[in-house]
């Protein structure tokens, strides 16, 4: 009702029911019992199996094929409470007052239903009966390459979805002209999975042309891969190698001894303590999300949580992150094709909700971003950190282990997901693509968590040799994978399928959820089933790895229906040399454009800024997700003592889980995302972007007492097109100021993923390209929980100090200092709270630190005085902390950079700045009601 | 903790816990946590093999249903649990209640012991009562209360503050209340306020008015939200048996065994709770010694 007011419906009145189709031999009996005992509570509902109500019913179902957990969950009691099979299916119906029926059907395809997953019935809806899909005839087909000319397999690329370069399709059509054949369907959907930038990053493994400006700010000579010519441009071979992983290899070479793997696996792990070690994944899931925001968030986080599950030998998830930007709340016109930015997030949060929730895992990190360029590319980053035994961090499939599929049927849905996920949106995506896009079960993962977690503990020794999840490519991504070095031999027609008709080259590519693919020994099945029958946990025998050279071998019934050699799937991509120029349009700022508007007076222009929608508070996503659950969470998202409602309400920089319980040791979950550094419309460089995203995310680890020292961290690279010079040229500068930073902060990279065509054409033609996007996630050791710190202010009397490190910031001349010094500081008890200085300058995180730690019953002010600097400036390498009067000159000697003192608390529950006082209710009104929906 | 061992012994053993498992149940090793840290053995099994070996509920003391989204929760929370608890359980946990043994539910756990006539106990005996006075039904009643949908219906995770009715007769809750005028022990929360996370979508408690009266006269409601943020009637946050052995809260004291969990906790005098269990904790402490009074002394100790 509230929302469709917001949309300026006049609803009079609404009211929802389930609706459970039920197909099956069932009794008058049977029926009764299933809806008295399962469907209906008799103490709060009705069970209503007609429709008595006035005014417009509209019903909404599952399109068929698309998942409905709900009617998985009816069909199991149904079968647990009768012994009977059913099929089911479940929708909603809505009664509505107050609107004709074309009002009605407008309202919903607003708020109610997504055409991609779901469709609007207006009147109940009967069907005679429930969706099977027909049979599958077995029909080998083959792709005629061989012969085509350069246009001919650009069409072909475009046309089959594959989305490979003209170089690359040319590398295909060399193979198969000296095999004398046609590929298969399969054998090159194969290669289009394998190959697609999803699977293998191509573009930033590529080898860089590139040009500058003859005062470029980044000093070229000596870097590793570079080779500059004579003109002043310069050659990066393999910028990935050359820039990320470089850095870290470099500071493994240097001494940092706590990587315990990087790179190669599905996450990148950490040493913790002596017995375990924590590991890390981001991944984007932005072209899904921005089609079905609910089901392309919940599958995002599901994937990486399925990651971290696929790490060595298993690692059990123990936090997840999320990390959204999206166009302005506020926004009005909204092209053709694009979801209303508010709905969007309202449904991503639903989908990370739903799911992290649903699999026991605390969501306790994120962070919200704003501008009007995420239109039509919504960026949704989940993330998911685990623990792994640390003899566990290694498997590898051995000759002769059975290939296990785990956990959910096969079906069409996600076909392409890795391929779409390598395209440009526009205004159609969603009817050429609706099937890339799925709705993720939960329950079904968490069952396969369940059961791979006993496999791994139960015995002596883990009853599988290897696992990895089913991500982009399904089967085929995870298969060719495992059996890289091996090969491997695939029964497709015996995987478990949703509905009957999937081609083989569909079962293969499919991308459904809540698969795992493990390699089991032979004699390990029996033990392995057994838990699987347990746990109710589906599993498959889909063939076995190793093959006489190494091929992928793909059968289908008696039919051989590709063969493929491993190190043309893994080694034949061609790399390229692209092109990439830098021009900034004005020279590199030194502080990023947005001060708010100058004229206003101070206590103004803090009430503005604390209600821009980036800083406002997010209490009301963070309160939707579960961050509590397992027990171990010590520094919380939100911080402080009980405010008018009784919660917590300061925003925490870090949070802090305790994995180990008892152990006292801690890990600190963080992020930095620093995107109008970076923007190169409005003169920023990506270059400083990525320092200064590195900065605040080390920055928000030490605020909770993390050691700086211990600190590994991710990149996620999100980019418009890359297809111009000039947003490659954006890409090279971000990497290499991965490079920098990540060297200057000896903060290795452990893992990181990219997304790299996030632009929308609109029906008009117009290009809509997001700015060039990092997001920096860290993990960090906490030694000593005891020691934590929370960005609440504690005591009237304390000072608070702005530590400032940020005087040659671009230079990394402070920033690693001043962690460092902070966090003795912090080690040394000498800090009552910690806030970093980030969006809005130093007075509004001075006003964070009141409204975390004043209530109406201890109320706690500040009056500033002696802050120097410009209250809103928005510069790195900034700290404030609360410290004992009589303690300052202590936390300056150890601390090493200017420290000043800017203001004292008191308990007046008033901030005063100048002439100006505002009362910290005020301050915690305007920061919490943006984004209080 | 091996997670599918049942227990070896096969005579009834006062100190074993049992945590019931299931598919989408998701706190049943910090549940264990707790049992184990108030020194009981525990075995975590999944309600199919309860379910195919119903016997197996005789040999614990103290019996737990943890929280989660059991079986997705889709139909409605805990209700797919509930009807296997009710189907396949109920008359083995009927003679457990008879016995005395402590059950708690959890969330999703209480959820299920709403709806699978275990809580409040058998109508008609809504007033304090030993264990083996009470006469259970021997088919499980249809629930009396229910736990909709939060007032603002959605989910909500978050700590709360609460009130603990001292005169309850709830084994769990003993000497919880910071304020209770008849324990002259211990504090048991320096802040001075009970304070527990909950993190639910269907947490507002829900019945006719005669019964929420009955309950909150025979203090079978021994917690109640000092901050009713869903809307419960009777701001009840938990409620127990006649007998007091079997409570089912919203609240999680599973996610508070260690003060370090505590929403202030970098604001906390340490010095104050230095050596007394967390709140969370001492409610497991209590059920464990309950099941088995000789233990008394050495978790006290521990």
């Amino acid at each position: 009702m509230r929302e469709a007011a917001e949309l300026g419906y006049n609803l009079v009145s609404a009211s929802t029911a389930k609706v459970y189709l039920l197909e099956g031999d069932l009794t008058n009996e049977q029926r009764d019992a299933i809806t008295s005992a399962l469907l209906v509570n008799p103490v709060t509902e009705t069970l209503a199996t007609t429709n008595g109500v006035p005014g417009v019913t509209l019903e909404v179902h599952p399109l068929p094929g698309v998942m409905d957990p709900a009617a998985q969950s009816v069909q199991e009691a149904v079968y647990e409470l009768l012994g009977v099979h059913v099929q089911a299916s479940t929708g909603t119906r809505y009664d509505l007052q107050g609107l004709d029926e074309v009002a009605a059907k407008a309202l919903a395809a607003r708020l109610l239903y997504n055409p991609v997953v779901q469709a609007l019935h207006t009147e109940p809806f009967h069907p005679d009966a429930l969706p099977y899909g027909t049979p599958y005839q077995f029909k080998p087909i083959s792709v005629d390459i061989t012969t085509l000319d350069d246009a001919g397999l650009e069409r072909l690329s475009r046309e089959g979805h594959l989305f490979l370069s003209l170089g690359e399709m040319r590398a295909i059509q060399r193979h198969y002209q000296s095999l004398h054949r046609e590929p298969t369907d399969i054998e090159l959907e194969t290669l289009a999975q394998t190959w697609s930038e999803h699977c293998v990053h191509k573009t930033l493994k590529s080898d860089y042309h590139y040009t500058g400006p003859k005062d470029d700010t980044i000093r070229w000579q000596g870097r590793p891969g570079v080779t500059v010519h004579g003109d002043g441009s310069v050659t990066i071979a393999n910028l990935l190698k050359h820039t990320v992983a470089a850095a870290t290899h470099e500071l493994i070479a240097e001494g940092i001894d706590w990587t315990l793997s990087v790179f190669h696996d599905n996450s990148g792990v950490i040493a913790f303590d002596d017995d375990y070690g924590v590991c890390i994944k981001v991944e984007t899931h932005n072209h899904p999300s921005a089609i079905e925001p609910y089901g392309g968030a919940a599958t995002g986080i599901g994937g990486c949580i399925r990651d971290i599950i696929g790490t060595g030998l298993a690692a059990k998830p123990i936090a997840n992150t999320d990390v959204f930007c999206v166009a302005p709340p506020d926004t009005r016109d909204v092209p053709a094709g694009c979801i209303h930015p508010k709905r969007v997030l309202r449904e991503i949060v639903a989908g990370v909700r739903d799911y992290g929730n649903r699999m026991g895992i605390p969501t306790l990190s994120g962070a919200v971003d704003f501008d009007p360029r995420y239109i039509g590319n919504p960026l949704v980053f989940a993330g998911c950190i685990g623990l792994i035994p640390r003899d566990k961090i290694d498997g590898a499939a051995k000759p002769g282990d059975r290939i296990i599929a785990l956990g959910g049927r096969t079906g069409r849905d996600g076909i392409h997901g890795a391929t779409f996920s390598s395209a440009e949106l526009s205004d159609t995506h969603a009817d050429e693509f609706g099937h890339a896009v799925q709705i993720g079960n939960a329950i079904e993962e968490k069952k396969v968590l369940d059961a791979i977690l006993r496999a791994r503990d139960e015995g002596e020794r883990p009853l599988y040799s290897a696992i990895t999840d089913c991500g982009a490519g399904g089967f085929s991504s995870a298969i060719g994978e495992m059996g890289e070095k091996l090969g491997a031999q695939v029964q497709l027609d015996r995987a478990p399928l949703k509905y009957a008709g999937l081609t083989y080259t569909e079962i293969w590519i499919s991308e459904a959820q809540e698969r795992m693919i493990l390699a089991v020994p032979e004699q390990n099945l029996a033990a392995m089933q057994a838990i699987c029958e347990e746990e109710g946990v589906e599993l498959a025998d889909l063939g076995h790895f190793g093959t006489p050279n190494a091929e992928l071998i793909l059968r289908y019934g008696e039919h051989e229906v590709g063969r493929l050699p491993m190190d043309f799937v893994h080694g034949g991509i061609p790399r390229e040399t692209l092109p990439a120029v830098w021009s900034p349009k004005s020279p590199s700022p030194r502080r990023s454009p947005r001060s708010g508007d100058r004229e206003q007076d101070v206590s103004a222009r803090l009430l503005s800024l604390l209600s821009r929608p980036d800083i406002a508070s997010k209490h009301w996503i963070i309160r939707q997700y579960d961050h509590e659950v397992q027990g171990n969470t010590v520094v919380k998202p939100l911080v402080g003592p009980p405010a008018e409602d009784g919660a917590s309400r300061g925003p925490g920089d870090a949070s802090v889980i305790e994995p180990v319980p008892g152990t006292g040791r801690g890990v600190a979950i963080g992020c930095g995302l620093q995107t109008r550094v970076g923007d190169p419309d409005r003169g920023g460089d990506p270059y400083l972007m990525a320092l200064a995203a590195i900065d605040e995310c080390v920055r928000n680890l030490v605020c909770v007492g993390a050691d700086p020292s211990r600190i590994a961290i991710l990149d996620n690279f999100c980019w418009p097109g890359v297809k111009d010079a000039a947003s490659l040229g954006h890409l090279v500068r971000a990497a290499v100021g991965c490079y920098d930073g990540a060297k200057a902060y000896r903060t290795p990279f452990v893992s990181g993923k990219d997304s790299l065509n996030n632009q929308f054409r609109t029906d008009d033609g117009t290009t809509i390209r997001i700015p060039p996007t990092l997001l920096i996630t860290g993990i960090g050791i906490v030694h000593d929980i005891e020691k934590c710190v929370t960005s609440d202010a504690k005591t009237p009397g304390n000072a608070i100090v702005l530590v400032d490190g940020s005087a040659g910031w671009e230079r990394l001349e402070n920033g690693p200092k001043t962690a460092a010094g902070v966090a003795r500081a912090i080690g040394d008890g000498l800090v009552r709270s910690a806030h970093d200085v980030s969006d809005g300058g130093v007075l509004v995180a001075l006003a964070e630190m009141l409204i975390a730690g004043s209530t109406p019953s201890a109320p706690i002010g500040a009056v500033v005085g002696g802050l120097a600097v410009d209250p809103f400036e928005e510069l790195p390498t900034r700290y404030l902390l609360e410290v004992r009067v009589s303690e300052v000159d202590r936390v300056r000697a150890l601390v090493g950079v200017p420290c000043s003192v800017i203001a004292t608390l008191d308990d007046s529950g008033v901030l005063r700045v100048g002439d100006g006082t505002l009362d910290v209710e005020d301050l915690a009104r305007a920061w919490r009601g943006p984004l209080d929906w | 903790m091996p997670m599918e061992r049942p227990a070896p012994a096969i005579h009834w053993d006062m100190a074993r816990a049992l945590v019931v498992r299931a598919a989408g149940i998701n706190c049943d090793e910090e549940m264990a946590r707790g049992f184990a840290l108030a020194g009981a053995a525990v075995d975590r099994l999944h309600v199919r093999t309860l379910a195919n070996n119903p016997e197996l509920l005789d040999r614990y003391g103290v019996i737990g249903f943890p929280g989660g989204f059991s079986y997705g929760d889709d139909v409605a929370s805990g209700r797919v649990l509930a009807l296997l608890v009710r189907e396949k359980l109920y008359p083995a946990l009927r003679a457990a209640a008879r016995r005395g043994v402590p059950m708690i539910g959890i969330c999703n756990g209480f959820q299920v012991l709403t709806q699978a006539g275990l809580l409040p106990g058998p109508r008609g005996f809504w007033s304090r009562k030993a264990p083996d006075t009470i006469d259970w039904p021997a088919h499980p009643e249809p629930p009396a209360v229910a736990l909709c949908d939060n007032a603002a219906g959605r989910y909500a995770d978050r700590w709360v503050r609460l009130a603990v009715n001292p005169d309850s007769p709830c084994v769990w809750t003993r000497d919880l209340d910071p304020h209770d005028p008849h324990d002259d022990h211990t504090p048991t929360d320096p802040t001075g306020t009970l304070m527990l996370p909950v993190g639910h979508g269907e947490g507002r408690f829900f019945a006719p008015k005669a019964t929420i009266d009955a309950l909150l006269k025979n203090g079978q409601a021994p917690l109640t939200y000092l901050d009713n943020f869903n809307g419960s009637a009777g701001a009840i946050a938990g409620i127990c048996d006649p007998t007091g052995r079997i409570f089912g809260l919203m609240p999680h004291p599973d996610r508070f065994l260690h003060w370090s969990r505590h929403p202030h906790y970098t604001r906390l005098d340490k010095r104050s709770i230095q050596g007394e269990p967390a709140p969370g904790l001492r409610m497991f402490i209590n059920a464990v010694e309950a099941a088995a009074p000789s233990r008394l002394g050495s978790t006290r100790a521990g």
